[in-house]
C-alpha cells in the first residue's frame, strides 16, 4: 500500500522542469514552490473542505472550550453583552449536578453491557459468515439493515415491542420485568445497551470481515498441522490476526456511547424512570438549550471527551495488551 | 525450512482432515447464522406488520398479518398529525444539499488530498482524521449557539445542512479511491499539457465512478437518518426533516392517539424505505466498500 504513494510523490520531482534554467523565472518558481509546494492548485481544490473544517469543527471546537470558562447566556442575535471569564465554575456547577455524575455512571453502564457483546457477537458473526459459502449476501444484508436504517423508525418498533403490554412481555409471561423494560429504572439503560449493540452489529460485523480478508491462510494451515482444533486456531490465530480491528471497535463503540441521545430521548421518554437513563448529551441538550445554561453544557461536553480519550487510551492498552 | 513438496503434502493431510468435520460444523454456522438474521430482520417485518393493523395485537399471533385486522388509516392517521409529504421532502433538502456539497467540494479534496503537493495538505488530511473521533455533540453546544442564534439560521435549510454540509468519511473514500489510480496516468496527461482540472475531470473522475455510487450511498444515510442536529434547530413543524417529526409526533402526540403505536410504525416505515431500499438495491456497493483500508492501520 505504502510503496506506490512514495513512488508517485517522487516521480514529478525526479522529471526536470522543462524551464528550470537557472534564471530568475526559474529561481522565482523555486520560491513558490517551497511556499505553496508543486502544486498550489491543491489549495484552492481543499479549500471550500479546508474552510468547512476551520468553521464546523475547529472554530466551535475552540469556542467550546472558551464557552465553559465563561458566563455564557443567550441573547438575540448581533446583541453585544460581556461574557466575564469565570475560571472553573461551569465545571464545578456541572461536576456537583448528581444528574452529571449519574450520567456518566449510565454511559459506564452502557459501554460495560456494550462493548464486551458487540466484540464478541460481531468477531463470532464475522468469523462465521467468512466461512459460510450459502447465502452470504442476504446474511450480510439482514445484519446490516439495522445500521442502515434511521434510529427513530427502529425505536418505534423497540417501544411497541418492549412496552408493559408488547409482544416480549406477552411472551415471557410472568418472566417480564415490572415495571416494563424502558419504564424501570433497572432495566432502562440495559434495554438502550442492548438495543445499540443490536442496531450497530451490522457495520461492526463488516469491519471484522474486512479484517479476516487480512489473516494470512498460512497461519490457519500451520495451526492445523500443529493439531489446532477449530476453536484453538480460532483463539491462536484469528483474535491476535484481528487485533487492530477489535482495537478501532472498541474505539468506536465508546465513542457511540459517548454519543447516546437518541435513544435515551426517545426510547425512555427523555431519560427515563428517575431519570435512569439520561446519558451526558441527553443533560447537554437539557442544561444547554432547555434550560438555557449553555456555558454548563459546554463544560460537560469538554469533561465528556477527556473522559472518552481517557477510556479509549485505557480501551487501547488493554486490547493491545491481551497478547 | 519445509520444501514445496513437504508443505503441500502437510496441507493435504490438514484438508483431508477438514473435510470431515466440516459438513456438520458448517450446518452449524448456517443454523446459527439464520438464527441471528432472524432475530434482526424481526423488527423490520413486525414493522410492517404493525403498521397495518387496525388494534395494536400484541399477541403471539398479532406477529402474523390476518386480513380481518389489515387496515392503511395508520398512514393516514400520521399523515393528519405530521404531513409526511412536507416532512419527507425537508428529508429530501437536507440529504440533498448534504450530497450536492459532499460529492463537489469532497471530490475535488480528495483528489487533491490523495494526488497533489501542496502546503497545507498535512494539516487538512490530520484534522480530516481528528473530526472522525471528537464527537459531534461537543459541538453540538457551541454550533447551536453560532448557527441559530449568532446566524439566525434556525428553521433554515442551510442551517440545517452546514455542518454536514461535506463528510468527511467520503472524503477519506475519495482519497484513498484515488490513491489507488496508477500515478503515470496522471503524470502522462499532465506531460501532454492537461492542467489538473482537467486531468480531474477526464481521467480522475471517470474511474471513479464507482466511488462515487458508493460515496452518495454512505453519505445518504447520514442525514436521512439524523435526528439530533435537526431536532436542535427546527421548531417550526412545516422545516422539520421526517425523523423530526416522527420523534416529536412519538414523545409527545402518540400518548393521546388511539393507536399509537400503529401510527408510529406507519411513520416508521415511510422513514425507513428509502435508506433501506438503496441499500437492499446496492447492497453490493455498500458492502464492498473500502472498510478494509481503514482497518489495516
Amino acid at each position: 500500500m505504502t510503496t506506490p504513494v512514495i513512488k508517485r510523490a517522487a516521480a514529478p520531482a525526479a522529471r526536470p522542469d522543462p524551464q528550470d534554467h537557472g534564471t530568475e523565472r526559474a529561481r522565482h518558481g523555486r520560491l513558490l514552490v517551497r511556499v505553496f509546494g508543486r502544486q498550489p492548485i491543491g489549495i484552492a481544490l481543499t479549500a471550500p473542505y479546508a474552510v468547512f473544517i476551520g468553521a464546523i469543527f475547529a472554530f466551535p471546537l475552540g469556542f467550546a472550550v472558551w464557552m465553559s470558562f465563561h458566563d455564557y447566556f443567550f441573547t438575540a442575535p448581533r446583541v453585544s453583552v460581556p461574557h466575564p471569564f469565570v475560571g472553573f465554575t461551569n465545571y464545578k456547577a456541572a461536576l456537583s449536578d448528581p444528574d452529571v455524575l449519574n450520567s456518566f455512571v449510565h454511559v459506564g453502564v452502557f459501554l460495560i453491557i456494550n462493548v464486551p457483546l458487540t466484540v464478541v457477537l460481531s468477531l463470532g458473526l464475522a468469523a462465521a459468515l467468512n466461512q459460510a459459502i450459502v447465502g452470504r449476501t442476504f446474511f450480510r444484508v439482514a445484519y446490516y439493515v439495522p445500521y442502515v436504517t434511521a434510529s427513530v423508525a427502529v425505536v418505534g418498533v423497540w417501544l411497541f415491542l418492549f412496552n408493559s403490554g408488547g409482544l416480549v412481555n406477552t411472551l415471557l409471561g410472568p418472566l417480564a420485568p415490572s415495571p416494563s423494560w424502558l419504564v424501570n429504572s433497572f432495566w432502562a439503560m440495559p434495554t438502550i445497551a442492548i438495543f445499540v449493540t443490536w442496531k450497530q452489529l451490522g457495520f461492526f460485523i463488516l469491519l471484522y470481515l474486512a479484517a479476516l480478508q487480512n489473516v494470512p491462510k498460512e497461519l490457519y494451515e500451520s495451526a492445523a498441522t500443529d493439531g489446532a482444533g477449530k476453536w484453538r486456531s480460532f483463539t491462536a490465530v484469528t483474535i491476535p490476526g484481528v487485533r487492530p480491528a477489535t482495537g478501532l471497535v472498541v474505539l468506536l463503540a465508546i465513542v457511540t456511547g459517548a454519543n447516546l441521545f437518541t435513544e435515551p430521548y426517545l426510547l425512555t421518554s427523555g431519560g427515563g424512570p428517575d431519570k435512569a437513563s439520561t446519558s451526558p448529551v441527553l443533560l447537554m441538550y437539557q442544561k444547554g438549550i432547555e434550560q438555557g445554561r449553555p456555558d454548563v453544557a459546554a463544560a460537560i461536553g469538554v469533561v465528556l471527551v477527556i473522559v472518552v480519550l481517557v477510556i479509549a487510551l485505557i480501551g487501547r492498552r488493554f486490547t493491545e495488551g491481551e497478547k | 525450512m519445509t520444501s514445496p513438496t513437504q508443505v503441500e503434502e502437510l496441507r493435504e493431510t490438514s484438508r483431508g482432515s477438514k473435510r470431515k468435520a466440516g459438513r456438520g460444523s458448517r450446518i452449524l454456522t448456517t443454523v446459527v447464522l439464520l438464527i441471528g438474521a432472524l432475530a434482526f430482520l424481526f423488527p423490520f417485518y413486525y414493522m410492517v406488520v404493525g403498521s397495518l393493523q387496525k388494534e395494536p395485537d400484541t399477541t403471539l399471533a398479532g406477529a402474523f398479518p390476518s386480513l380481518s385486522n389489515i387496515t392503511g388509516h395508520n398512514f393516514a392517521q400520521i399523515n393528519g398529525s405530521i404531513d409526511l409529504w412536507r416532512s419527507l421532502l425537508n428529508s429530501g433538502i437536507f440529504t440533498g444539499g448534504v450530497l450536492l456539497c459532499t460529492m463537489v467540494f469532497g471530490v475535488l479534496a480528495g483528489y487533491a488530498l490523495a494526488l497533489l503537493h501542496f502546503r497545507g495538505k498535512g494539516t487538512v488530511f490530520g484534522a480530516m482524521l481528528l473530526m472522525q473521533v471528537v464527537p459531534f455533540q461537543l459541538l453540538m453546544i457551541p454550533l447551536y449557539v453560532l448557527i441559530a442564534r449568532t446566524y439566525g439560521l434556525a428553521d433554515n435549510y442551510l442551517g440545517m445542512i452546514l455542518p454536514y454540509a461535506i463528510n468527511s468519511t467520503a472524503v477519506f473514500i475519495f482519497r484513498q479511491y484515488f490513491l489507488q489510480l496508477p500515478g503515470e496516468l496522471f503524470d502522462a496527461a499532465r506531460i501532454d499539457g492537461a492542467n489538473e482540472l482537467r486531468v480531474l475531470r477526464s481521467i480522475a473522475l471517470p474511474l471513479v465512478r464507482p466511488a462515487l455510487l458508493t460515496a452518495v450511498l454512505l453519505t445518504f444515510i447520514g442525514p436521512w437518518n439524523e435526528f439530533l442536529w435537526p431536532f436542535l434547530i427546527t421548531k417550526d413543524q412545516s422545516k422539520q426533516p421526517l425523523a423530526v417529526s416522527l420523534a416529536n409526533y412519538i414523545s409527545t402526540v402518540a400518548a393521546s392517539a388511539s393507536n399509537p403505536f400503529g401510527a408510529i410504525l406507519a411513520g416508521a416505515v415511510v422513514l425507513a424505505v428509502p435508506a433501506v431500499g438503496l441499500f437492499v438495491l446496492f447492497q453490493r456497493k455498500f458492502i464492498s466498500t473500502d472498510l478494509g483500508s481503514g482497518v489495516k492501520g
